[in-house]
């Protein structure tokens, strides 16, 4: 045993300790709460949007400015709105 | 092959553009051509810690906006050969970076540097959205102290999700821990946070260990990159990093603190 080891015994344990054992811990815990929020899937909406505007490319034509793809997340649901303006034309074609 | 690698941290002041002009000054002292891209618009910097603040004519926000070329905001350190400044505007025009004119000027950098460094401002805004969509690799820069470690802990999840390479699926990016402000003394009373702690909690690859140096304060008042002073601690433990970032393996250094001597000890404690 060195002298220091020798001499921290009659060091009062909260000090010993040292407040970086608390930081580590508060971290700890509150990362676990964090992280399923924040380390989510990879971001699937670009490619969705680009996806269904190619669906939909195919049968009007639209103009990519006028999609809207927005997600609202609540408590115990999440809410997933696709807007998209067709253009007059479109319309009337297809009536 | 080009890479491009964004420093960042989600928290200001962590030590972001210090480390984004050391790393960069420490490559190119090793012979590679690299470019450093200043991506806090509104707030710069990066020009005064290189010290090129009056050497700005054109800048990044002009290249994508002004049809300005490259080379004529571009620039040329004085002091390191092969190394590129592009620094930022002033502008307060929240829209100044778009994706595309981002995508544009990094697509023509990938030509020309062997890396492209992207210094990131502080916060999740847009600014820090377009320094990382396009890297490669990220340096994530974290201080020992729990509010810097959280938001490390979110940008991993930010570069996990919103970057290129996770929107086109190519599989996750290259990321790194920096620990910098390392205060061995703080380390050993069981004050900081160490860097066993941070690894733990963070659980990426560690890239370097910065030691707390007075020696960086200094550099920055002068305007060159900590790497030029090559007797600081802290500019010997940022060339070790830059040699791991070149796939060399190095050991850590300053991470554990010098033996003290049982006075120097006994003088401490009654202080």
């Amino acid at each position: 045993m060195r002298l220091r080891d020798l001499l921290d015994l009659f060091r009062s344990p909260g000090r010993a300790e040292g407040s970086a054992t608390a930081a580590k811990q508060r971290l700890q815990v509150i990362l676990a709460v964090e992280r399923p929020l924040t380390r989510g899937q990879p971001d699937f909406l670009p490619l969705m949007q680009r996806e269904i505007l190619d669906v939909i490319r195919k049968y009007v034509p639209i103009d990519e400015r006028k999609l809207k793809i927005e997600v609202e997340r609540e408590a115990d649901m999440s809410m997933l709105a696709v807007s998209i303006e067709l253009p007059n034309a479109a319309l009337t074609r297809a009536i | 092959m080009s890479q491009v690698i964004v420093v960042t941290s989600g928290k200001g002041g962590v030590g972001k553009t210090t480390s984004a002009a050391a790393i960069a000054a420490g490559l190119a002292m090793k012979g590679k051509k690299v470019c450093v891209i200043d991506f806090d618009v509104g707030l710069r910097n990066l020009d005064l810690i290189m010290g090129v603040e009056r050497r700005v004519v054109f800048d990044f926000i002009n290249v994508i906006n002004d049809g300005i070329r490259l080379n004529q905001a571009l620039i040329k350190d004085k002091r390191i050969e092969g190394l590129y400044i592009l620094p930022t505007s002033q502008t307060r025009d929240k829209d100044a970076l778009s994706r595309e004119g981002v995508e544009k000027v990094i697509d023509e950098l990938r030509q020309e540097f062997d890396y492209v460094i992207c210094d990131s401002p502080a916060g999740i805004e847009k600014g820090a959205y377009m320094a990382l969509y396009f890297a490669d690799e990220a340096i994530v820069v974290t201080n020992p102290e729990v509010s810097s470690v959280r938001d490390s802990d979110r940008i991993l999840g930010i570069l996990n999700s919103k970057s290129r390479r996770a929107e086109r699926g190519e599989g996750p990016m290259r990321q790194h821990l920096l620990l910098t402000r390392y205060d061995l003394d703080r380390v050993a009373r069981g004050e900081m946070l160490k860097l066993e702690d941070v690894l733990e909690i963070l659980a990426i690859p560690v890239l370097g260990v910065i030691p707390q140096d007075d020696t960086v304060l200094q550099c920055s008042n002068l305007g060159m990159p900590v790497v030029l002073d090559p007797k600081a601690t802290a500019a010997q433990a940022y060339m070790d990093a830059v040699r791991r970032l070149l796939g060399e393996t190095v050991e850590l250094r300053f991470t554990t603190p010098p033996r003290k001597s049982f006075v120097n000890w006994l003088l401490r404690r009654t202080a």
